[in-house]
């Protein structure tokens, strides 16, 4: 049902970024940067657990009869079901990679979630005036950054603009349209790509060019993870994020 | 002694919020609506999540299906993402609650957006408006880290969402 795949896409996303962001406390340069990433990582799984509940009621119990549970998505389905966006599982590497993957994936989804709050799902648009609020503040962090170390001292500036490099090539699969999406956009539930590309194209720019750096050259976009193929490092992700629930079932603390 | 919806309905908005433990979630503004089916025996609370990932959330579930309980009716309570939850919705009691507790309480909400301008903020100790930000984040999504030039504390002001 293309429903429960955009929706799954979605809270994939927010899941897989929210537990790169989780990797990263302790490891921040400051103390108020791990309460920020923290805080992040918190909003994001909020998203997420609203979108695995919404997921669950449009696609039922499973073929045992159990009703799927947002730890039915997070814990139990195997690496090659999980649909998010290539960018969101990008490993940490340095700060200005952590900086450089929340921004590119923050300036995309603020447009995302104030198209939303136009969706004729019902349940996503109320999600969306709350997630378009966490965003916009999101953005806010993650754009001060990369003006601060781009504009900053030539060591800032050099992994500032490694990192968006780097990156860059992870942005294209944001506002990829298949048969799944083209199908929801005709019948008003999904955001128009195009759109939100447009308006990511203006914050990136705009940021980039505050912070004295480069928007990098086009290059081949990676793509897949949409799809369910990810990269190698997405393997000890959720091999970490579902241990524990694996090793104990239904276990609650 | 028969439970009006009245009495119902100010129980539940005097139970105090689990993170901010001198608010009320009535001060809030996160109580939608208390209803009472008495041929049911059920009363609906339906609230209005702050954050939508804020682990406060289903401890106020519980504390108010607590309460309906201790009344004596079948607690069903909801949530309501729709309209979203803004710190406008904050009470003036509440306010003063949050600034007696040394938390600057929140100013007016502005359009969503990328650009943001920020109000002085007023010391809750001292009244002074130099201040400036020092973490936009805090110990909770709800609030962010400032410290005051005259007095030289730090505090904590409830972001405006």
């Amino acid at each position: 049902m293309a429903l429960v795949t955009y929706v799954l896409r979605q809270g994939d996303r927010a899941l897989i970024l929210a537990q790169r962001l989780l990797e990263e406390i302790t490891h921040a340069p400051e103390i108020e940067e791990d309460m920020a990433l923290s805080n992040l990582a918190l909003d994001l799984l909020g998203q997420a657990r609203a979108l695995y509940t919404h997921a669950g009621e449009l696609q039922g119990p499973d073929s045992d009869g159990n009703a799927r549970t947002e730890d039915h998505y997070a814990y139990w389905r195997e690496q090659e079901e999980f649909l998010n966006p290539l960018l969101v599982e990008q490993p940490n590497e340095d700060f200005a990679h952590v900086i450089a993957r929340q921004f590119l994936h923050d300036a995309a989804a603020l447009p995302y979630w104030q198209a939303m709050t136009a969706s004729t799902d019902d349940t996503l648009a109320a999600l969306a005036g709350k997630a378009v609020k966490e965003t916009a503040y999101h953005l806010r962090h993650g754009r001060s950054w990369v003006v601060r170390l781009g504009d900053g001292t030539d060591e800032s500036h050099r992994r500032m603009q490694a990192a968006i490099d780097h990156l860059w090539r992870y942005t294209g699969e944001l506002f990829e349209q298949d048969d799944v999406e083209a199908e929801l956009v005709a019948s008003g539930v999904a955001a128009d790509p195009e759109a939100v590309r447009t308006e990511w194209q203006r914050i990136v720019d705009a940021a980039l060019d505050e912070a004295k750096l480069t928007v990098p050259d086009d290059v081949v976009m990676q793509t897949g993870g949409r799809h369910g193929r990810h990269t190698e490092q997405f393997s000890y992700l959720i091999g970490e994020m579902q241990v524990l629930a694996r090793a104990h079932p239904g276990a609650s603390w | 002694m028969v439970i009006t919806l009245d009495d119902l309905d100010q129980t539940v908005r005097d139970i105090d919020d689990p993170e901010l433990p001198h608010v009320t979630i009535g001060d809030l503004g996160i109580v939608r609506s208390v209803e009472i089916d008495h041929e049911r025996n059920v009363a609906t609370v339906v609230l209005t999540p702050t954050y939508t990932g804020c682990p406060a959330t289903e401890q106020i579930r519980d504390d108010v299906a607590a309460a309906v309980v201790e009344a004596g009716f079948e607690a069903d309570v909801r949530f309501a993402m729709s309209p979203a939850w803004t710190t406008d919705w904050i009470t003036e009691r509440g306010r003063e609650r949050l600034l007696a507790a040394g938390i600057a309480p929140p100013p007016p909400v502005g359009e969503p957006g990328v650009t943001f301008v920020d109000p002085p903020v007023a010391c809750p100790r001292c009244g002074s408006r130099r201040t400036r930000l020092v973490s936009q984040f805090g110990g909770t999504a709800c609030k962010a880290g400032y410290i005051c030039s005259a007095c030289s504390e730090p505090f904590e002001l409830f972001k405006a969402l």
